[in-house]
């Protein structure tokens, strides 16, 4: 190749300071809370809470792929927590009005993308903040779903799906095997297709992206329809598992999804994140919340922990990236 | 060739009896150099300001006004030499206290607040106040006074956004002239003012000088030097080559001591074939170009050369599709094009590699791979997934070919050397099978070995059938390497120059 010994500019980074990326330090603080609990609490390993956290996780992790990509534009999507709330109302009524399930599903999907898109044309088209645009959204949605669920709760739900919500395939739940699915096509696009290369180079520098003739206006819209799709696939996840229509089930997960996203190494700043962050950064999260549960601390505690956790990592991300040898994927 | 109107200067002796001034030294700068990686920006420059005096500065763009004016207002340090200001000396200034030892620069682009009105930005941070609380009618009188004594008139309570550009000028020199400036250094004050808005700005200057205030007055339009400069002083090079009373000199001196370096012939390729013509333009309009017309043919590398404002890159973003163009055509290989967006205007082999490669031209945080192939990932996919082979190949036959030194291909681009970073935007678009190059300022800020490198690169890419067009504002590249030169100004080609005739003069007096 070159000759790159002949140059003094390159410092290679140590073995350790590859080691040390953000993914990796996440897997120990999971692999640390985990034993801890383990010994705290004789219920943490028994095969019964595992699987239940790993339901828990689930749905934050899914709503977490779809804000990732938003993230690594550089962007964010602060409705996918009510969008997913809408969902979750939008198929129950569908389904309590008789409609085959897979026609709700579609429709209820059709939505959520929808509204993923009408993301994407205020931020491309009319030029918006993300933040701006999606708290816009994040506030339709969350009034859309109060105003069809008349404000309460709508159960009467055929047993069949509160039975997928809690069905276990392969020693694990369904709601996992969602999560597992959406966690590899996320990592696919990101990886493997120009659309992911586009994704991480727009949230590097749109300028440089645009002046190399990338179509950053497709690129826009995928990235907030794929959003909104995984919001809506949250969304139905919500309703196996709670068998109901809640109208106020996603307020927590705008938040909890971007947290998944940001405890998994994705930085606010954009170009830096991966699928596989997410899948961690949500199972550290569902293991704090399944953690506090078990050994009997205040459960407020647990959005406090949830939050210093943020604070570090990012702090701690902060602090690597000026070290000039931050993980960044091996484009 | 120019239409240079020779004002009536007034020698200095006659200025002085005039203004009943005494040659009393403001500011003086000694022996002043400073010295950045690789480059020497200022080399012993020795300076001097008279009370109530316009002094011009005059030189080529990278001659080492920016530098010079950045250490007076206490942005830059110097390496070497002092500072003098009111006969107290300094080893640097910083920006408060350049400030308060009354030293004011009124950029070209005003750093205003654009939703207060006038009178605010005017007080911005010096309000007089009572317990915190505004005294406005004091600041309104305050501002009409002042207003009175520089003989202009303005609505102090229109918000800055809604003003021209000569208004937002005005509300930054009296935001100077509050804080008790005697010296005002005016960068390009004019170069987006109308003619009758230039008359209001001297006439504004004159009046500055009866006040005994001092002016430093940078701009590349000479006439406007010899209409409002007691004295002139030219720098070349970061050196300060001549200083001149106005009214004893006249446009072509100055020209002389502009020009006149060594310029390496040996950089030209005499065995490139020039071929058909593969691009032109024709009438491009739009609100910073006007009627632009030339041609390309393949193997040929054509110069633009023309000074900060006369729309170079205005021209080079235009016809790449990144601004929008009002009326004109394009042709490429003889057929008609729309180019509305960068991604059409990749489709047909067009490129640009931007002046500023690092905000414009790379994704920094990201890998070498990724940046050399973004411009080109249609043809190295297949129903949207990368062929990461292909993806591979490519990146490394181009490592290859030009040369970029680099320990991996997947290495951050931010860790790059600047010469290097700018191989993989020309890597990018050899990706992208570009066949006509737009580059601008492609060696700006790169050292000399690179340099040279990058004019190897070039006369490769036209030995093998591309089109280059080279903007530059470094004449000795464009004259060392270009088959012809297209001269820019105030958003026109105000000549052209085939390689038989190039001088530096001749080009200098055509942009100027």
């Amino acid at each position: 190749m070159s000759k790159s010994s002949s140059t003094l500019e390159f410092k290679r980074p140590s073995r350790v300071s590859y080691l040390m990326n953000t993914q990796v330090l996440v897997l120990i603080v999971i692999v640390v809370l985990w034993i801890y609990l383990a010994i705290a609490s004789p219920y943490f390993f028994t095969l019964h809470n595992i699987r239940g956290l790993f339901s828990q996780d689930a749905i934050v992790g899914v709503l977490g792929v779809g804000e990732l990509f938003t993230i690594i534009t550089g962007g964010i999507d602060l409705s996918v927590g009510t969008v997913a709330e809408l969902v979750n109302i939008i198929f129950t009524i569908t389904v309590l009005g008789n409609m085959p399930i897979p026609l709700a599903i579609i429709i209820s999907l059709a939505v959520a993308v929808g509204i993923g898109l009408v993301n994407g044309i205020l931020i491309y088209e009319l030029n918006m903040p993300p933040f701006i645009a999606t708290l816009g959204t994040m506030s339709v949605a969350d009034g859309a779903a109060l105003l069809l669920s008349g404000g309460t709760n709508i159960s009467g739900l055929p047993i069949s799906i509160s039975n997928f919500g809690t069905g276990i395939f392969l020693g694990l739940p369904n709601l996992f095997w969602i999560l597992i699915v959406s966690i590899v096509v996320g990592e696919i696009i990101l990886r493997y297709t120009t659309l992911g290369r586009y994704v991480y180079a727009m949230g590097s520098n749109v300028e440089a992206a645009k002046l190399s003739g990338v179509n950053t206006r497709k690129t826009i819209y995928f990235v907030y329809a794929f959003s909104g799709l995984f919001a809506g696939i949250g969304g139905i996840m919500i309703t196996a598992r709670l068998w109901m229509g809640i109208p106020t089930s996603g307020l927590n997960l705008n938040l909890d999804a971007i947290a998944a996203a940001a405890i998994g190494g994705a930085s606010l700043f954009g170009a830096q994140g991966s699928s596989i962050g997410v899948f961690l950064g949500s199972i550290v999260m569902a293991t704090i919340l399944n953690g506090t549960v078990l050994i009997n601390i205040n459960t407020f505690w647990q959005e406090i922990i949830t939050g210093l956790l943020i604070m570090a990592t990012v702090a701690l991300d902060q602090i690597r990236s000026r070290s000039k040898y931050t993980f960044v994927r091996k484009f | 060739m120019t239409n240079l109107r020779l004002r009536e200067g007034k020698s200095l002796s006659q200025f002085i009896k005039e203004r009943a001034i005494i040659l009393e030294e403001v500011l003086k700068v000694e022996g002043l150099s400073k010295e950045f990686p690789g480059v020497l920006a200022l080399e012993n420059v020795s300076f001097n300001l008279y009370k109530g005096e316009v002094h011009a500065l005059v030189g080529e763009n990278g001659a080492g006004k920016s530098t010079l004016i950045k250490i007076l207002t206490g942005a830059l340090s110097p390496t070497k030499g002092k500072v003098i200001v009111f006969g107290k000396s300094y080893e640097k200034l910083d920006p408060i206290l350049s400030q308060n030892l009354g030293i004011a620069a009124v950029y070209q682009e005003m750093v205003l607040a654009n939703y207060l009105n006038v009178v605010d930005n005017v007080f911005l941070g010096i309000e007089p106040s009572n317990w915190g609380f505004d005294r406005k009618g004091e600041k309104i009188k305050k501002l009409r006074d002042l207003m009175k004594s520089l003989n202009y008139e303005m609505d102090s309570k229109a918000e800055v956004k809604n003003l021209s550009a000569a208004q937002q000028g005005m509300v930054a020199i009296m935001r100077s002239l509050v804080r008790n400036a005697k010296i005002l250094i005016f960068d390009e004050p004019t170069a987006s003012l109308s003619d009758r808005e230039v008359k209001i700005l001297f006439s504004v200057i004159r009046s500055l000088q009866k006040q005994s205030i001092s002016i430093i007055y940078i701009s590349h339009r000479l006439e406007e030097v010899f209409e409002i400069s007691n004295r002139i002083s030219v720098l070349k090079d970061g050196k300060l080559v001549g200083e001149k009373i106005t009214s004893e000199t006249n446009s072509n001196d100055l020209i002389k001591m502009m020009v006149g370096r060594e310029i390496e012939n040996q950089i030209y390729d005499l065995d490139r074939k020039i071929g058909e013509e593969i691009f032109r333009c024709e009438n491009l309009v739009n609100d910073k170009i006007k009627s632009i017309s030339f041609n390309l043919k393949s193997g040929e590398i054509v110069g633009v050369y023309g000074l900060i404002g006369s729309g170079r890159t205005e021209m080079a973003r235009a016809i790449f599709g990144a601004d929008k163009l009002w009326n004109g055509k394009l042709f490429i290989n003889g057929k008609e094009i729309k180019l509305k967006s960068p991604i059409i205007s990749k489709k047909h082999g067009l490129s640009y590699l931007p002046e500023d490669r690092r905000r414009q031209g790379l994704a920094l945080q990201l890998g070498l791979k990724l940046n050399v192939n973004l411009a080109s990932y249609e043809d190295r996919s297949n129903f949207g997934f990368v062929d990461l082979k292909k993806e591979k190949f490519v990146t490394l036959d181009l490592v290859k070919a030009l040369e970029i030194k680099t320990p991996s291909i997947s290495q951050k681009v931010s860790n790059l050397s600047g010469g290097t970073q700018q191989k993989v935007v020309v890597a990018k678009w050899l990706a992208a099978k570009s066949k006509i190059f737009i580059m601008d300022e492609p060696t700006v800020g790169i050292d000399v070995g690179a340099k040279n490198e990058i004019y190897k690169l070039i006369n490769r890419l036209a030995k093998e059938g591309s089109a280059i067009l080279f903007i530059s504002s470094y004449m000795p590249e464009l004259i060392a390497i270009c088959d012809k030169i297209l001269v820019m100004k105030d958003g026109k080609i105000a000549g052209e120059v085939n390689r038989q005739n190039f001088s530096e003069e001749e080009i200098l007096k055509m942009a100027i």
